[in-house]
């Protein structure tokens, strides 16, 4: 099995689904002859052609609302937000026009909206965002997130043969600082929770790049057995393997990136509350950024965003509950 | 109206009285394999691309049977079967799916066309910019067609835009037309051209229907702000009417025409009442496609002349 970055595993499902499947194309601002902001699509327009590798006018709006029409009329389009900051001003078109679309008249709407996000490199606000949540609260939109090369890959294959609207997150700390082995080919990764490392003392639930952190911070906790949930999918997300590790260990941190407050796990907070409140050994604790615009300067942004160091004495104290 | 007065339709009640050449012009000039996404004010685009009166009824009136089984309301759908995009509240959103789907058309080399109306109001949202210049960019095979009714709920024109939207279409690189919105062949025609061109490959076209909204915004608007006189200089120009006059001058027999539309109106109104509320239990099903669902052509004896 080749070993891939996470980046080049998101190329390798384009360039993989594009070959094989001409309904399949990318557009988005400087997609094309640039390669994209983060070279995602490096090489694409030599091989695809640039009608399928569309360059488009700095207007997210459009972007979305043009690949709906495109995705009605049989088209698979790959539409690339520069930064997931900027979906805000796209917003319109994917709540109400792509997610309400099959619910009010039995339409389809196949497109997939990836959005590089994330913080942990000096963004600033406009540049760090994890906005998952806005798209959770949105019916009719599924939303993923990988934390690993193979994910990666797997996720957006089976987002782009979704007749939904996927709006895809992808980290951009994790673009070129994860790699993994990654299977050849075309393959789906399923929209549903996979269990990281398995534990029985205390599970820590998390995705996107908060899955590593989670991993490092409880790789070595004094012989705790601690497992990680990866949740890898948010729209849908997977219940009953959230409720299985609940049962298993008892003890629960759920992590976000993203700011706190109804933030995805909080979500997950309130399914346990709600379905696995007999389970519980102890109150299920959150780590996530606060309710603050994420700083540019690295002593203030790493002030905020989740650190390993925040994850790993969460969950000691947790533990000695 | 009736229906709606009767406590049949929840909600308000919107329609296209007295611009209703502004629908039924393009919708006969586009094809059955061309695309529509239609406004909540053209009617007559449904009717002519084949969606049947009776579920229309059902659609006003939230049965089963609608075209959206009670989904959405009035008139926020498209019969997808018949290529139809339906609206959504925010405008002007349907123009940026138009130029999609006409982009669509681009990219696998179909010698097809996308049209949308909008209203004079959207034209001050930013989609109206993206839309005008993304197909004026791409040289999209789409018909935008403005419905300047002079209203915005009551917001006149004057209050909306300094330099008038058709002008406007010069700088996004391509022709603006005026066109009489009340006189349904004038916008046949306006449409037939703008079709040939974009098929031709020579990109959008913008055509502006100037036209008058002759009810309020909805039932519940009893347009206190505009002018009588605005009002009875608009009655005058009725589409219909002017239809009419020009048909019976023809020799076509117009009051036959009339009895047969009223008793099929008569007993599609029955068949709407018949059809069932939706269950209730039903309400959140179906909120994500398990395949896929596209939009089919158009099957109506009306579409492309």
């Amino acid at each position: 099995m080749p070993t891939m970055t996470y980046l080049q595993a998101i190329s390798d499902a384009m360039r993989q689904e594009m070959r094989q499947d001409e309904r399949v194309f990318v557009m988005g601002e400087d997609v094309g002859v640039f390669g994209g902001a983060f070279k995602v699509t490096d090489g694409f327009v030599e091989e695809f052609g640039p009608e399928r590798v569309m360059d488009t006018p700095l207007a997210e709006s459009a972007i979305i609302g043009t690949a709906i029409g495109a995705a009605v009329e049989g088209l698979r389009p790959i539409a690339e937000m520069q930064f997931s900051d900027f979906v805000s001003c796209g917003f319109d078109q994917l709540v109400n026009v792509a997610g309400k679309m099959f619910y009010r008249q039995g339409l389809s709407v196949n497109i997939t909206v990836r959005l590089p996000s994330g913080g942990g490199f000096s963004g600033g606000p406009f540049h760090s965002q994890n906005p998952e949540a806005w798209f959770m609260h949105a019916p009719g939109l599924k939303v993923v997130a990988p934390a690993t090369a193979e994910d990666a890959k797997g996720l957006l294959i089976r987002a782009v043969r979704d007749p939904n609207p996927v709006v895809f997150m992808e980290h951009k700390h994790l673009y070129r600082r994860v790699k993994g082995e990654v299977p050849e080919g075309r393959y789906e990764t399923d929209f549903s929770a996979r269990v990281a490392r398995a534990g029985t003392d205390l599970v820590v639930i998390a995705y996107g790049a908060m899955v590593h952190t989670a991993l490092e911070a409880t790789a070595d906790l004094d012989g705790a057995s601690v497992e990680v949930l990866d949740l890898r999918s948010l729209v849908p997300l997977d219940e009953e393997a959230i409720l299985a590790s609940v049962r298993k260990c008892s003890k629960v941190v759920v992590v976000d990136e993203a700011n706190q407050m109804c933030a995805a796990g909080a979500q997950v907070a309130a399914l346990i509350a709600e379905r696995a409140w007999e389970d519980l050994d102890g109150p299920v604790v959150r780590v996530a950024t606060p309710d603050v615009p994420i700083p540019f300067s690295p002593t203030l942004e790493q002030a905020v965003l989740p650190q390993v160091d925040d994850v790993r004495e969460a969950v000691r104290e947790l533990l000695e509950y | 109206m009736m229906l709606y007065r009767q406590g049949k339709v929840p909600g308000s009640f919107y329609d296209g009285f007295g611009q209703e050449a502004v629908s039924a012009g393009p919708a006969w000039a586009m094809h059955a394999h061309d695309r529509l996404c239609i406004l909540h004010r053209d009617l007559a685009a449904h009717l002519i691309r084949g969606v049947t009166p009776a579920r229309i009824f059902g659609q006003y009136m939230g049965r089963a049977g609608g075209i959206t089984g009670g989904r959405d309301g009035n008139v926020h759908f498209g019969e997808r079967k018949v290529g139809c995009v339906g609206m959504v509240s925010m405008l002007p959103d349907m123009m940026l799916v138009a130029a999609g789907l006409a982009m669509a058309f681009k990219l696998r080399g179909e010698r097809r066309a996308a049209l949308t109306w909008f209203g004079d109001g959207s034209t001050s949202r930013g989609d109206f910019h993206e839309a005008m210049n993304w197909a004026g960019v791409q040289r999209l095979p789409v018909i935008f067609v403005l419905e300047n009714n002079q209203y915005a709920y009551s917001t006149p024109t004057a209050t909306q835009f300094a330099v008038d939207p058709v002008e406007r279409a010069a700088a996004y690189g391509f022709p603006g037309v005026s066109v009489d919105g009340n006189d349904v062949e004038a916008m046949f025609e306006a449409t037939r051209q703008a079709r040939e061109r974009a098929l031709a490959g020579e990109g959008p076209t913008m055509i502006e229907a100037v036209t008058m909204r002759m009810h309020g915004h909805a039932a519940h608007d009893d347009m206190k702000y505009v002018p009588a006189e605005q009002i009875e200089e608009w009655r005058r120009k009725d589409p219909i009417d002017r239809q009419v006059r020009r048909l019976q001058g023809v020799g076509v027999d117009v009051e036959a025409l009339r009895e047969d539309v009223r008793a099929e109106i008569e007993a599609a109104v029955a068949e709407g009442l018949a059809m069932p509320m939706p269950d209730g239990e039903t309400a959140t099903e179906r909120v994500f496609a398990d395949e896929p669902a596209l939009l089919e052509d158009g099957a109506s004896r009306w579409s492309g002349f």
